[in-house]
């Protein structure tokens, strides 16, 4: 029985392979994915970083109604991504736009909600990503039911759920673990622990040891990994998929990470934040620490280093494009999608706004 | 639609639900039961009784405690390929889904533009006149109509409430299904079957009659039909509409039939304030002002916290409340 508790806790530390310096750490080595692993692993982020920024630039420019930056939590969004396989499922929350766009999701469409033409802009069935949710929590049993429906029929589908440290305070968040582990389920939840739920720091959220650690009161296996360590993050999710595939039931990981920028731009961080802390967050950043060890072992030169800067900025592009195109939204889609045949008062609404529309333009013609 | 040879059987509406859920699940393998206590023991009701007997674990199946994770659950079973038709246990004990059933299941379709359906059904062990005890016998039904994206039906019998189930099953929209728990034991002549015309959507005509329109769904059909027999022995004609279906509403049913007799009472067991009763007083009002002799009438619960089972006769629409309603309707040989 001890030996089954013992496997579930998490290290005593947070899994890091490479140190912010980009030294391998003593039991780095044994673990380091595979070169190409990590090169794709930091294009990704190189393109995850451009995207962040230019979706707060967009902000700015109020082309974007808010965005909630993944800066700083790069590595997270997109080891998230990169663990999974084509038939796999990702469940996102708000801040994982970058993980979604990792995917395979078309900047624009991932941006759609943030922007205001309509709360989903992707086909979740096409990429196999659930829509961006932004109750906290919530997405999460709806991960374990597709999990176990995919177990009833014999699938290998694996589904990586995703949530943030105050989102562990929700009810959704332990009855979807507890689910998971009575049905077991092959989930994986994903925590990126990123300091602070908008204002409220993690000690007011938590006092147990680690996030990782309320995996073994569901008889779940908890590991925590340095959040801003791509290589240790690779290792240790993709780790958790394989055993999640394998029918070893549902894994637990937290990622211990920080949100360097506020929660959105309408968030002022300097209210509950002193910027030395944000400063040496910023000195563990997920990119300048795979970059040195990259650089170090001669895996990445000047030349790929340009090309991935090169795709970034064409996905930054892409992402301008879309967001200063304007879409003249239907009025009908108000109502097309609430049922799949729309009720007779439904039917009687629209043709109410139909109406308004056809005086106001009439008015307008006047 | 087509038609095959119906079968008929005397059920009581616990047997018909249950008759509901075996026939889906033998046609549709997709189909999966689940809830509280609804495997071996067959539910607190008897309602999933030998289904998971004759269907296995895999397709009947107990989870655990907690209603936001049944209703989050079957969320993803029904993106992934499953028809779910989950158990709340009590009605008042459903609140902790609530944000599933509000901000997910009923909002799915619109958000993700139809591309994500949610066939799924939540039963719900519905309202009063079983003498509960405290949180076991609430009428929720105005939570569910009130929130765009759901089908709320209440059957008021047992072949309705065999068919409605069947269609809700087979819906590619996620329908809340109230069981009236004090009917659960009544019985009736139940028409068996997978082809038959649409229940949900429609209103029926229960009983004809010429002076005034009683409506009512659920638990309150039955109450209104002895309602109408009581005044044709007094000689006043009741017509007695059953909604059995609160979203969609059919107003075209309600409407022609207040239309015929010129006055309404809505009888209902809920709380009146802020209804379904008071949503129905304000749509035949606005729809058939010209046709009304008088103001439309509302038996309903009182504005209070579902009393205890010794006070609860007090609660509910009686046959004399709605005689004295109807009385009310401003009668020219009164």
């Amino acid at each position: 029985m001890t030996s089954d508790v013992d496997r579930m806790l998490p290290s005593k530390t947070p899994v890091m392979l490479l140190g912010p310096d980009g030294r391998p750490s003593a039991a780095g080595s044994a673990h380091l994915p595979a070169d190409d692993e990590l090169l794709r692993g930091f294009a990704g982020m190189v393109t995850a970083r451009r995207f962040n920024d230019q979706a707060s630039a967009l902000v700015r420019q109020g082309r974007l109604a808010v965005y909630p930056s993944s800066h700083g939590q790069e590595a997270c969004q997109v080891a998230a991504a990169q663990v999974l396989d084509r038939e796999d499922w990702l469940f996102p929350t708000y801040r994982d736009t970058a993980a979604v766009v990792a995917r395979g999701g078309d900047p624009v469409e991932v941006l759609g909600l943030l922007k205001g033409d309509w709360h989903s802009g992707y086909d979740p069935y096409e990429l196999r990503i659930g829509p961006l949710t932004t109750p906290l929590a919530t997405q999460l049993p709806h991960a374990v039911g597709v999990a176990h429906a995919a177990r009833l029929r014999g699938e290998r589908t694996v589904v990586l759920a995703m949530c943030g440290d105050g989102a562990t305070s929700e009810g959704d968040f332990h009855e979807a673990l507890n689910f998971a582990a009575v049905f077991h389920a092959p989930v994986v939840f994903f925590v990126q622990n990123n300091q602070y739920a908008i204002s409220v720091p993690l000690a007011r959220q938590s006092v147990a040891p680690s996030l990782a650690h309320k995996g073994v009161g569901y008889g779940i296996p908890g590991e925590q990994v340095d959040g801003n360590d791509l290589a240790a993050l690779l290792d240790v999710l993709s780790g958790a998929v394989a055993r999640a595939r394998a029918g070893e039931g549902p894994q637990l990981v937290e990622g211990r990470t920080y949100r360097i920028q506020a929660h959105t731009n309408a968030d002022d961080a300097t209210r509950y934040r002193a910027d030395d802390e944000v400063t040496a967050w910023a000195a563990k950043d997920p990119l300048v620490r795979l970059e040195a060890y990259l650089r170090a072992e001669g895996i990445l030169d000047d030349a790929r280093a340009a090309a991935f800067t090169e795709a970034a900025e064409e996905v930054a592009r892409r992402t301008r494009d879309g967001m200063n195109r304007d879409v003249e939204p239907d009025p009908d889609d108000l109502f097309r999608f609430v049922y799949s045949r729309p009720t007779p008062q439904l039917v009687e609404q629209l043709a109410v706004v139909h109406d308004e529309l056809s005086r106001t333009e009439s008015e307008a013609h006047r | 639609m087509t038609t095959t040879a119906v079968a008929h059987e005397t059920l009581s509406t616990a047997q018909a639900i249950n008759r509901a859920l075996h026939d889906a699940m033998t046609e549709d393998p997709t189909v999966l039961v689940l809830g509280e206590d609804v495997g071996p023991l067959g539910g607190v009701f008897r309602v999933t009784d030998g289904l998971t007997a004759k269907f296995g674990e895999d397709r009947c199946f107990d989870t655990p405690l907690a209603e936001a994770g049944i209703a989050g659950f079957a969320v993803g079973l029904a993106m992934n390929g499953m028809r779910p038709v989950i158990e709340m246990q009590f009605d008042a004990f459903a609140y902790p889904a609530f944000e599933q059933v509000v901000s997910h299941i009923a909002k799915m379709r619109n958000r993700t533009r139809g591309r994500v359906e949610l066939p799924l059904v939540i039963r719900v062990p519905y309202a009063g006149g079983i003498g509960g005890v405290e949180h076991h016998c609430d009428s929720s039904e105005a939570y569910y109509a009130h929130t765009p994206g759901l089908h709320v039906v209440a059957p008021s019998n047992p072949s309705d409430a065999y068919s409605l189930l069947r269609e809700a099953i087979a819906s590619p929209d996620p329908v809340v299904f109230l069981e009236p728990k004090k009917l659960y034991w009544a019985k009736g002549d139940v028409a068996l079957g997978g082809d038959r015309e649409p229940g949900i959507g429609t209103a029926v005509v229960r009983r004809q009659g010429t002076d005034a329109t009683l409506i009512a769904y659920g638990p309150a059909v039955p109450v209104a039909m002895e309602a109408a027999e009581e005044a044709a022995r007094e000689g006043r004609s009741l017509q007695v509409v059953d909604l059995r279906s609160i979203v969609p509403f059919d107003d075209a049913t309600v409407c022609a039939a207040v239309e015929s007799t010129g006055r309404a009472v809505v009888v209902a067991e809920a709380a009146g304030f802020a209804s379904v009763a008071s949503e129905i007083a304000a749509r035949v009002s606005e729809r058939c002002f010209h046709s009304l002799s008088a103001p439309v009438r509302r038996v309903t619960g009182f504005d209070i916290p579902y009393p205890p089972p010794k006070l609860e006769h007090l609660q509910l629409p009686s046959v004399d409340r709605i005689l004295d309603a109807v009385d009310d309707l401003q009668w020219e040989d009164a």
